[in-house]
């Protein structure tokens, strides 16, 4: 298993502390399949020279994942020349990441491994700031827990940094209607904001109705497809976790 | 955030993504910051193939410290500058271990040719090679103004962080 990247200097007063759903996007996105699958569509050998891919993660937080996938970057693409970048609407959360990613890259180089090449992080609105087409992978773990209303995009004004801290945290897990008003903005840049050979990673709960979510990405028609490709178990409890993969199938390739 | 990272951004009201001017966004009254990166020439090979040049050569223009005044324009007006080999810039390497912080001033941009080099003119060019690397890869901007040049909103950044997020009118 790889290593977590510390997150210990993040106040979790008003950043989202890492959880069983950022765990499980670390060991799917480095499980043996998804290494497999990102390797033959990002560094395949039979292309003389493929460019380096941009990640981008929506909603770094801590900056758990971003992190971790740049400094495997080598592990899980099989090259370290890997572009990394994260969003998020809170700017606390930005200023984590960049700390995180900073510590676990002198990790990485301490011991003498590569790590990818981080660009920064924005605050902003899900992809509404990314240029078209230029995604290569996209990862997102959503606010995804059913709530009666949606928090506002922008910060609150106020003067208590309580009540600000609740509003920063609840743009993290609240997601309105079957907890999909969000994922379900962001789903519909998709198409838009990944590349040709892009793909992205979207962390659903039970309550978010996956089967149903992901017919409707197969009904996007030009070869998209999605599918489960990491799961948190067979258990009970309103927050089963699963990952879901969205890729477009070119036509006249075999799978993948 | 790297100066690079003004590739693959654009502006962020809905209306704006339809329209070329709306990339890339144009750096205003910037403070740069240069990191100290290893030479990392896979890297560079890499990147290339997926930059758009122009915009890069757009961006490298605006950020440098010549004032644009005394740089006419261009007739084909996607660029606002000359054919680039005709601008020089003073350009300065950092040279120290640690994050240095340098006024816009003291930071210069190297010289872009009109077409992105090939692997084997950077193989043969060790000058462009280092240019392109503080480029690419070392420089950041640390605050400043992101300006969209269609709708002309402006896009704050500090410490490193572009805000994005738009004022309810705009959304």
């Amino acid at each position: 298993m790889l290593p977590t990247p510390s997150t210990s200097h993040v106040e979790f007063e008003r950043v989202y502390e890492p959880a069983e759903d950022s765990y499980l996007l670390l060991d799917t996105l480095s499980s043996e399949s998804e290494k497999a699958f990102l390797q033959h569509r990002f560094n395949n050998a039979s292309v003389q020279s493929s460019p380096s891919p941009l990640v981008v993660e929506i909603g770094t937080g801590s900056g758990v994942v971003l992190s971790f996938i740049d400094a495997h970057a080598e592990i899980i693409f099989g090259r370290s020349d890997v572009f990394t970048a994260g969003v998020d609407v809170n700017i606390h959360a930005c200023k984590a990441t960049i700390q995180t990613v900073r510590v676990a890259e002198k990790e990485q180089a301490m011991e003498s491994k590569s790590h990818g090449f981080y660009l920064g992080n924005m605050v902003g609105d899900l992809a509404t700031a990314l240029r078209v087409g230029e995604v290569d992978v996209l990862v997102f773990n959503p606010p995804y827990v059913p709530t009666p209303d949606l928090p506002t995009v922008l910060p609150k004004e106020t003067r208590d940094s309580f009540e600000a801290d609740s509003h920063l945290l609840s743009l993290s897990y609240a997601g309105g209607e079957d907890g999909m008003e969000v994922t379900n903005r962001l789903l519909d840049s998709l198409p838009q904001i990944l590349g040709e050979k892009g793909c992205a990673y979207i962390l659903l709960c039970a309550q978010n109705k996956p089967e149903i979510v992901k017919d409707h990405i197969r009904k996007w028609g030009d070869g998209w497809t999605a599918e489960t490709v990491g799961n948190s178990g067979k258990k009970g409890g309103w927050e089963k976790l699963q990952i879901v993969r969205i890729w477009r199938i070119s036509p006249g390739s075999a799978i993948q | 955030m790297k100066v690079l990272t003004l590739n693959f951004l654009t502006c962020a009201v809905k209306a704006c993504k339809s329209s070329s001017a709306s990339f890339p966004l144009h750096p205003k009254d910037c403070e740069l910051v240069s990191d100290t990166i290893e030479a990392n020439p896979a890297l560079i090979y890499n990147v290339l193939p997926r930059v758009d040049w122009a915009a890069l050569i757009t961006t490298a223009s605006e950020v440098n410290p010549l004032p644009l005044s005394s740089v006419s324009p261009s007739p084909s007006s996607h660029l606002p500058f000359p054919p680039p080999n005709q601008i020089q810039v003073p350009h300065k390497r950092m040279e120290t271990d640690k994050t240095n912080k340098e006024s816009r001033e003291q930071l210069g941009f190297p010289t872009l040719p009109a077409q992105p080099p090939t692997k084997e003119e950077l193989e043969a060019d060790e000058k462009m090679m280092g240019e392109l690397h503080t480029l690419l890869l070392e420089t950041q901007i640390s605050e400043g103004m992101l300006r969209c040049g269609n709708c002309g909103h402006e896009y704050r950044v500090k410490e490193g962080i572009a805000n994005f997020l738009l004022p309810n009118h705009l959304v």
